[in-house]
């Protein structure tokens, strides 16, 4: 029996989990994918939004600003690579000036620091790319970038070292609940809680109606991105958003932490809550749009695109209460939700003592954790010095990004355990470069089914059935 | 009465030249013309007659590492999935070289299956 | 290990495939002895490796071989010869002064300084990322040369039903090779109304076997949630752009991609060489020196050939040029500008800096029929040469003599152009 079962492992799970292993508390997450960070917080837009969007008073006003200042403690705890370059959302009239002015009194009132409004000649100055009809700006000094299947992976990993359990694989069809305790079931196993948090996304609507809660529903909202290569990641130095008016939102275009150019993304409502395919006319109005906001944007340095689905609520704000004593719902984390999970996770907690809990204090709690990318960061002395003691650091598997066989084996090695091509690559970036894994997929397959014990053929690019591998040629004769 | 022809893309070399083959009335041969080798005329001949055809593959060793091989010398382009048969059937020693015969005189062709590539 | 990691050669060579091989034994055989190829593999013989089908050789051996075959030629020239190599080392900086900074296991993260280096890096596949299709993010979808590798190398098969995406000619020989593993290959697409490929590998590889080329044709769709299960592919018109009620969906576990080659050329412009924004290589003098004196590329990093032959051919070239350059004995005494009317995309090289005779090769942009390929030096014809056709998939060379080239001032500019013949 745990004191908590967390369900979802997205960044909101991870660091929920993380938040209740500072207390001595059993915790376990459970996760329907192969890997954690599969749903919004594999594909989103990476952005610590300052809290000048969300109306006043609300939850998602309150929790963002309040998530923005942890951010950069929290990810320097955790090891994450955390930028903080500040964000511009640009006019093109003086009706998006106006709808700028009063952006800049909402963060005011949401206590937002770092304001200020910038007209076209600051503006080009700060950033000479902007788009050439773009008339003035709110920048906001306390915007950052951040990885958030980085974050994720950190969160649930510091977690696991502070005696979280994770469960792979483990999609909750059921849940009972009988004086006090939750049993938690999937097809093949029952965990029982006295607690049960709902971080399940996009899903949180059907696992809060599994204890009776049809108090709301979420919707997946597809947004499409291009992700360009590095070359193209010093266009622009803030993250640059377009004024909201009534020719719609517009799209972001930003560095990222890892030196890419991020464009994106679309809003499109739809009913599939897997569907995370391109589309074409999507892409094309990514394009589109954020060519207006940024000059010189080089499309034939696409080196992918993705859909991610933001689980988009039907309250218009976050939804985190308690339906039922012992069971929590955080759902409809839409954006600025990245942004507000630190903070999501202090509410929950709080809100555990507040129903009675007991939360004592867990006194030999470690918070921090080596960062992933720690290796590419050293000199080349302290890498020499590695490479003495395990030579697999000075052999490169994946030539485009410069990651090592120790490098991988390390990610391998270290909770939450990738088991496939492509939780490899999240974790260490190989793949993730000009080439896309052309090169050193077949020495990734090899690298995993050596590590699991597995036969080749087993290996997978994203868990289930994706294999990389249909068998082996003369039809497998040996 | 018309003259019946078939036009081939030559393969001998990179070149890739435009050949066209004519027959008379009996089928047999009567020109061949676009070759710019006598290895184009032969082949354009050849093609329609008795197409022949080299095939490369691999094969797997005793310890399941593969290496590539060839026939070593083009065999009946009819026959190329009876040979592939051939080749998938075999088991190499795991210290076969370049050159070396994995099969010889494979279904009677002629040609032998050498081993082209070292581990 | 030497002392602080840090080693001397008179000339670096940064690759072992089939353009750093020929380079090594070329300057080998103008009397360089202190020459060291950096291989980033585990053998040397670079993508050739997995080129086991036949055709390679004709013009350099006046035979047939296959890939791995033609590799260990050179290969065996290397060990006779005992050519120093480290294998399973990457290069990982390359700067003006030509320290070149590479690791390995033995090593660790070492500096050799070299009198002169040889850029023979290779080149690397489109991606499908850079093709932006839209659609699901299955498995099943690769490279036809990451197919060909797991296929020819690991004995593995990536799939069982196949669409490929593209007629270069890693693509078309893969048609061909999962074939004859027993699978089934549906259709070959090319966006362009032509295939890039070679006319020989459409006859032998798609042809023998009655898999359809469809031209104009490209995939607009990608199903399957983790595993490929399908492509809809589409008719395009002139401008490339999908005909809306020509999709047809084709079920299918494995997309392959075969959509050209980008000489690979990271270590280039880290270390601040001018590259030619056609090529996707160096812009390089007769000599295959890059504008950094001492630096020389060659083969696939310089331009996508599409015979190894020419690679090796140009490797010489580059491979003695070296030597001259570490001799003190390179000329500099010209130095020609090649410019190209776009019918003619680029030559390699780009310049000329010495009278002696010289090949030029050149990449075309669409197929023309009944052509005169002319160079000029101002109004004075230099030479003309006629082709029946001409094609963007297959390179075209002329050769400019001491003659030609001692007519001209030493700086100016040769025109290439194609012009139509009037019948």
């Amino acid at each position: 029996m745990f004191d908590c079962v967390v369900i979802g492992a997205g960044v909101v799970g991870g660091l929920v989990a993380r938040e209740l292993t500072k207390y001595n508390l059993s915790v376990c997450i459970v996760e329907k994918d192969s890997d954690v960070a599969m749903g919004a917080t594999r594909a989103n837009s990476a952005i610590v939004h300052a809290g000048y969007d969300a109306k006043e008073g609300t939850l998602k006003a309150k929790l963002n600003v309040r998530g923005s200042e942890m951010m950069e403690s929290v990810c320097s705890e955790l090891g994450v690579k955390y930028r903080r370059n500040g964000s511009l959302v640009v006019g093109f009239n003086d009706e998006d000036a106006a709808t700028l002015h009063s952006l800049i009194e909402r963060g005011h009132k949401n206590g937002v620091k770092g304001l200020s409004f910038l007209e076209r000649e600051e503006l080009v100055r700060l950033e000479p790319n902007i788009g050439s009809t773009v008339s003035c700006a709110l920048r906001a000094e306390t915007g950052a970038i951040v990885c958030p299947y980085e974050l994720c992976m950190a969160a649930v990993g510091n977690a696991m070292d502070n005696g979280c359990e994770l469960k792979l694989g483990f999609r909750v069809e059921g849940i009972e609940e009988k004086d006090g305790v939750y049993r938690v079931s999937s097809s093949e196993e029952t965990v029982e809680a006295k607690t049960v948090i709902n971080c399940a996304g996009v899903y949180s609507d059907d696992i809060a109606a599994l204890v009776g809660d049809d108090s709301f529903s979420v919707r997946p909202r597809r947004g499409e991105y291009m992700l360009l290569d590095k070359e193209c990641g010093s266009l622009v130095g803030h993250t640059v958003f377009r004024c909201p008016s009534k020719m719609g939102k517009g799209v972001l275009v930003s560095p990222t932490v890892d030196g890419n150019l991020l464009l994106g993304p679309t809003a499109e409502d739809i009913d599939d809550k897997t569907d995370t395919s391109t589309t074409a006319d999507g892409l094309a109005r990514v394009a589109s749009l954020a060519g207006n906001q940024v000059n010189g944007i080089s499309f034939g340095k696409v080196i992918t695109s993705f859909t991610g689905l933001r689980a988009t609520g039907s309250t218009g704000d976050f939804i985190i209460n308690s339906p039922k004593r012992g069971f929590i719902n955080c759902a409809g984390i839409e954006s600025p939700g990245l942004t507000s999970a630190p903070a999501i996770a202090v509410y929950v907690a709080d809100m555990l003592k507040n129903d009675g809990f007991a939360l004592e204090k867990n006194d030999s709690f470690n918070g921090t954790r080596r960062p992933s990318h720690y290796f590419r960061e050293l000199s080349e002395d302290e890498k020499n010095e590695i490479i003495k003691q395990n030579p697999d650091y000075a052999q490169v598997i994946c030539r485009c990004e410069t990651v090592t066989a120790g490098e991988i084996i390390e990610a391998i090695r270290t909770n939450p355990k990738p088991t496939d091509v492509d939780g490899v690559k999240r974790r260490t970036r190989a793949t993730m470069g000009r080439c896309q894994g052309g090169f050193c997929t077949p020495y990734i397959v090899e690298i995993l089914a050596r590590e699991m014990g597995v036969p080749v053929t087993d290996i997978t690019k994203s868990g289930g059935r994706s294999y990389i591998n249909v068998g082996k040629t003369d039809k497998g004769k040996m | 009465m018309s003259i019946k022809e078939r036009k081939l893309t030559c393969i001998v070399c990179p070149k890739g030249c435009d050949l066209k083959v004519e027959f008379d009335a009996d089928g047999k041969i009567a020109e061949v013309s676009g070759f710019t080798c006598p290895r184009g005329k032969d082949y354009a001949i050849a093609e329609c007659t008795s197409p022949v055809r080299t095939v490369t593959s691999t094969v797997r060793c005793a310890d399941g590492a593969v290496v590539a091989v060839k026939t070593s010398k083009p065999i009946p382009k009819s026959m190329i999935f009876d040979v592939m048969m051939e080749i998938n059937s075999v088991l190499a020693d795991n210290n076969v070289k370049i050159g070396d015969v994995v099969i010889a005189n494979v279904l009677g062709t002629g040609a032998d299956i050498i081993i082209t590539s070292n581990k | 290990m030497e002392k602080n990691n840090v080693k001397r050669a008179d000339l670096v060579i940064i690759g072992g495939g089939p353009a750093g091989m020929s380079a090594a034994v070329a300057a080998y055989e103008k009397g360089l002895r202190d020459i060291l190829i950096l291989e980033r593999d585990d053998a040397l013989g670079g993508i050739l490796r997995q080129c086991i089908h036949n055709g390679f050789g004709l013009h350099r051996f006046g035979e047939e071989l296959t890939g791995p075959e033609y590799a260990y030629r050179y290969e065996k020239q290397v060990r006779e010869y005992g050519i120093p190599f480290m294998l399973n080392t990457m290069v990982i900086d390359v700067d003006g002064n030509k320290v070149v900074t590479a690791m390995n296991r033995e090593c660790g993260i070492f500096k050799v300084e070299a009198k002169a280096v040889i850029l023979a890096m290779g080149c690397r596949e489109r991606p499908k990322g850079a093709l932006n299709i839209a659609g699901c993010r299955p498995a099943g979808i690769y490279t036809a040369g990451t197919a060909q590798k797991f296929v020819n190398m690991k004995g593995l098969m990536p799939g069982r039903e196949v669409v490929i995406l593209g007629s270069g000619d890693i693509g078309l020989i893969m048609a061909r090779r999962m074939t004859l593993e027993g699978a089934k290959v549906k259709a070959v697409c090319e966006l362009m109304p032509y295939s890039g490929g070679l006319a020989r590998n459409i006859e032998q590889c798609l042809n023998d076997f009655d898999i359809p080329l469809l031209l104009s044709h490209t995939v607009v769709d990608i199903h399957g949630k983790e595993r490929l299960s399908a492509v809809t592919i589409a008719k395009v018109d002139e401008g490339r752009r999908p005909i809306p009620g020509t999709e047809t969906t084709i079920p299918c576990d494995t997309l392959l991609l075969s959509c050209g080659l980008i000489p690979e050329n990271e270590l280039t412009k880290a270390s601040g060489i001018e590259l030619d924004r056609i090529t996707g290589g160096a812009r390089v003098d007769g000599d295959r020196e890059t504008d950094i004196p001492g630096i020389f590329a060659c083969g696939n990093v310089l331009h996508v050939h599409d015979l190894v032959d020419y690679v090796s051919e140009e490797s010489v070239i580059a491979g003695e040029a070296a030597v001259r350059y570490i001799n003190g004995e390179k000329s500099h005494g010209m130095a020609l500008k090649l410019v190209t009317d776009g019918k003619i995309r680029y030559t390699v090289p780009q310049r000329i800096s010495s009278a002696e005779k010289t090949k030029v090769y050149f990449r075309v942009s669409n197929v023309y029929r009944d052509v005169k390929i002319t160079v000029k030096a101002g109004d004075r014809v230099l030479l003309e040469k006629k082709k029946q056709k001409v094609a963007p998939g297959e390179m075209e060379t002329v050769i400019l003599t001491p003659d030609m080239l001692s007519s001209c001032d030493k700086d100016e500019t040769l025109a290439f152009s194609l012009e139509d013949i009037k019948k």
